[in-house]
């Protein structure tokens, strides 16, 4: 495979998640805006390609009632992404952004507005978002059926993309677009930044995702940082493009990860044990299961085995948010109840190890020779870290284990260019085959 | 009205009001917009605004959005308003709402909101919608300033309890479902976003609009300006500041000369001062009887901005008190207005559907 001998970092900062702890007394404000400010200077500091902002347009519930125990309360990705710009000077600015409830016009407008203000920095991160009970909050109300969400998302990125192509012909340049999911006429609203246009990221994983990942997606921001599984995805991946007309190396991928380090590794083994915990606390376990049972479980105790119950399956309609989980819930609570119960775990550390399958924990020179094999094996650009504290979570990594990397030869000592497509690596827009319109 | 603070806020879109669609060379530029806020902020100006349009202006000058811009000055400054036009005839009310208190965090408590409504049929086919005549702009305006009020309301400040012992970091009775109804659009809420640092952000609106703090007025004299001020504080308007078009006498050139040199300014029916800065602090304090502060929208940024800075703005203390916002004051503080508590938490009810 083509990849280059380098690995690099992104980091998502969540925002809406129960893996950044808040009740330490080391944990910040989740949202004021000096911790984000922070959290970009450290990843600039330690040359990150990118800092992302997450999107959830409605508060998640739980049983009918506000959902209480995670952190909650994020700003509006790109107003947040504007205001870091100018206190940021290369690192990449990401805004998680769904394309059914937005308007292709105004978003398309928004993102190249962020992608001058930054100079060149913009990326955006293509989600589809479709329940209707996130719906309740726009114009259309709740829309659009499982199956359309990524057809509307294929021509709402070709759409943005004409308007974008049109600024590059002259600002007013008319763009009209007449397709089933989205249509509508106007002038290009802005010429392009630095790097042409801003950088599509993208996180689905059904197979429409990978499909419209291989399409339309620079980066794929994927839920795959086990090695094997890194491996087969990326190699899933990469076969469809061809079909797409567009060559191996440029689709780049960063799954989501996150770091529990320390100088050596029972150091950061004892970390993790701490992080767990804080992470999932005995409400937390509890509520991880609920939505499976789809009942109350409050009378257990997180510290003994899991229910013995089945679950309630009258209809769980899936529109509650990512807490409910829907139709396979028999199927899950019993797989869940077996696996647990060979293993001997609580409810607890069953949810503990469930919730950091995506974990890195070790040593910063253990985890850097981890981290040489995923370069060897060519299947990882880059990791995207969900820091577990905030504004310290990324310190670490770069105080400890990036110099670790560039010793090792795999890590940037510079960022490479102005750009977010130039430090991605990505190929120069115009080497590279176009959009079919 | 005495103990109100007069306010001095500037306009600080494309290269300045003269020629707005212009050769406005220097509105792309972010370095230039930090330089433009900075010099603002240290002359001590109220606030600046930011204009903003649904489509490029006469079709070929570009702008970059209104409230990022507004953004991208919050960490460069720490005591100007920032106040950006948010449309609202084809934006989605929840997410105006959402940028605006993002930008109140952003700036510790420093955002306005200039809400503007625009409906042309060209507009309209922009977002696959349907142009809207003056009445649906109006009633789309008040519904959506109601939507987000209610939205900046609807976390009651102290919503974040971070409860260990519970292990609840939000306390959902604090937390409140807005359901608004409006003509053209539902809202469920709660917003996203936790309470602004302001509570609620100032709302700048022209007259006509329901529920804006500060009512923008125009007129091409200040006995017109006093009429549509009365009006305005008859419809209830809590603040009112009167709409400027500024030329002075700088560089050794007369405000006359440099209006010949710059060519036609279109009459946008606003009061326009051309002269030297002893005649714009006269004509200000005038107005100061009968408004709250004036918004300047000056012929050239290049030079206007330093010249009412430098000779306008230490007159106008001298003369009628102006005080320029002092770093960490929130928008609210320096305009006077009060913070007021989230509307849901005196009725703070279990009301969840
Ligand atoms: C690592 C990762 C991060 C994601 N972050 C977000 C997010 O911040 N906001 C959002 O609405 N969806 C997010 N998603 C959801 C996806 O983009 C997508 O909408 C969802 O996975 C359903 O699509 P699928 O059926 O193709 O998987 C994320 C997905 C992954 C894998």
């Amino acid at each position: 495979m083509t990849t280059s001998r380098r690995i690099q970092f992104g980091v998502f900062f969540q925002g809406v998640n129960f893996g950044t702890i808040w009740s330490s007394d080391r944990s910040g404000s989740q949202y004021d805006f000096e911790s984000f400010r922070r959290i970009a200077q450290t990843a600039e500091r330690g040359l990150f390609s990118a800092f992302f902002l997450g999107e959830g347009l409605r508060l998640r519930e739980h049983f009918g009632r506000i959902h209480e125990l995670d952190i909650a309360g994020r700003p509006d990705a790109q107003t947040q992404l504007a205001a870091l710009a100018s206190v940021t000077e290369r690192i990449g600015l990401v805004a998680t952004q769904n394309t059914t409830y937005n308007d292709p016009y105004d978003l398309a407008k928004r993102l190249n507005s962020l992608d001058l203000l930054s100079e060149g920095r913009a990326g955006w991160n293509i989600v589809t978002t479709d329940n209707a009970w996130t719906g309740a909050n726009f114009r259309r109300g709740g829309y659009l059926e499982h199956a359309d969400r990524y057809r509307r998302a294929a021509q709402f990125v070709v759409a943005a993309q004409r308007l974008w192509d049109a600024g590059a012909d002259g600002v007013g340049t008319p763009v009209s677009v007449a397709d089933q999911l989205v249509s509508f006429e106007g002038p290009a609203p802005l010429p392009p930044s630095a790097q042409g246009r801003p950088v599509l990221f993208q996180a689905g994983d059904s197979d429409e995702g990978r499909e419209f990942a291989a399409s339309s997606a620079d980066v794929i921001f994927s839920a795959h940082p086990g090695l094997e599984d890194a491996i087969s995805f990326a190699a899933d991946l990469r076969r469809r493009l061809p079909a797409h007309g567009r060559a191996v190396d440029e689709l780049k991928f960063f799954p989501g990860a996150q770091f529990i380090l320390a100088a050596t590794d029972s150091e950061a083994r004892e970390k993790a044990d701490w992080v767990t915990r804080a992470q999932v606390s005995p409400q937390t376990a509890i509520r991880f299961l609920e939505p499976i049972w789809g009942r109350d479980l409050s009378e257990y105790d997180a510290n003994g085995p899991l229910p013995d119950i089945d679950p309630v399956v009258e209809e769980v309609d899936g529109q509650r948010g990512s807490l409910f989980q829907g139709r396979r819930a028999l199927e899950t609570a019993r797989e869940w109840r077996d696996s647990a119960a060979a293993e001997g775990l609580s409810i607890r550390e069953f949810v503990i190890k469930r919730s950091s399958l995506r974990t890195f924990v070790g040593g910063y020179s253990s985890i850097a020779d981890r981290i040489v094999q995923y370069v060897d094996a060519g299947a990882v650009d880059g990791f995207n870290v969900s820091p577990y504290l905030v504004p310290e979570g990324l310190d670490d990594i770069v105080d400890g284990l990036i110099p670790e990397l560039q010793e090792r030869g795999v890590y940037p000592t510079e960022y490479v260019g102005s750009t977010l497509r130039e430090n991605l690596g990505l190929p120069a827009l115009g080497e590279r085959a176009e959009f079919a319109a | 009205m005495s103990d109100t603070p007069f306010a001095v806020a500037l306009e600080l879109d494309a290269d300045g009001a003269h020629s707005p669609s212009g050769a406005a060379s220097g509105t792309l530029s972010p370095r230039r917009l930090a330089a433009r806020g900075a010099a603002a902020e240290r002359f001590g100006f109220t606030a600046v605004t930011f204009d903003d349009s649904p489509l490029p202006v006469a079709d070929s000058v570009a702008r970059l959005d209104a409230v990022q811009r507004a953004a991208f000055l919050a960490p460069l400054t720490s005591a100007i308003g920032l106040v950006p036009v948010a449309h609202v005839a084809f934006s989605e009310p929840f997410h105006v709402a959402t940028q605006l208190a993002s930008l109140d965090w952003a700036s510790n408590g420093r955002a306005g909101w200039i809400a503007a409504a625009s409906g042309t049929t060209r507009e309209a086919a922009a977002y696959g919608r349907e142009a809207l005549s003056d009445d649906d702009l109006r009633r789309e305006r008040d519904d959506v300033i109601e939507v987000a009020r209610r939205l900046w309301d609807s976390w009651e400040d102290d919503a974040v309890i971070q409860d260990a012992a519970t292990g609840r970091y939000l306390d959902a009775d604090k937390l409140h479902y807005v359901d608004f109804e409006g003509e053209s659009f539902l809202v469920k809420g709660p917003l996203i976003t936790p309470r602004p640092p302001q509570g609620q952000l100032v709302v700048v609106a022209p007259a006509d609009t329901t529920g804006a703090d500060v009512t923008l007025v125009t007129g091409s004299g200040p006995a017109e300006i006093t009429d549509a001020a009365s009006r305005a504080r008859a419809a209830g308007a809590p603040l009112v500041w009167a709409e400027v078009e500024v030329v002075l006498d700088a560089r050794a050139v007369s405000a006359a000369r440099r209006l010949d040199a710059l060519g036609s300014w279109t009459d946008a029916g606003r009061l326009r001062y051309a002269g030297d800065a002893d005649g714009l602090v006269a004509l200000i304090a005038g107005l100061a009887a009968s408004v709250d502060g004036v918004r300047l929208h000056v012929a050239e940024l290049d030079v206007d901005l330093e010249e009412v800075g430098r000779a306008v703005l230490p007159a106008l203390q001298e003369r009628i008190g102006f005080r320029s916002p002092r770093a960490g004051e929130t928008l609210r503080d320096a305009l006077g207005l009060e913070r007021s508590l989230s509307r849901y938490a005196t009725t703070a009810v279990k009301e969840f559907a």
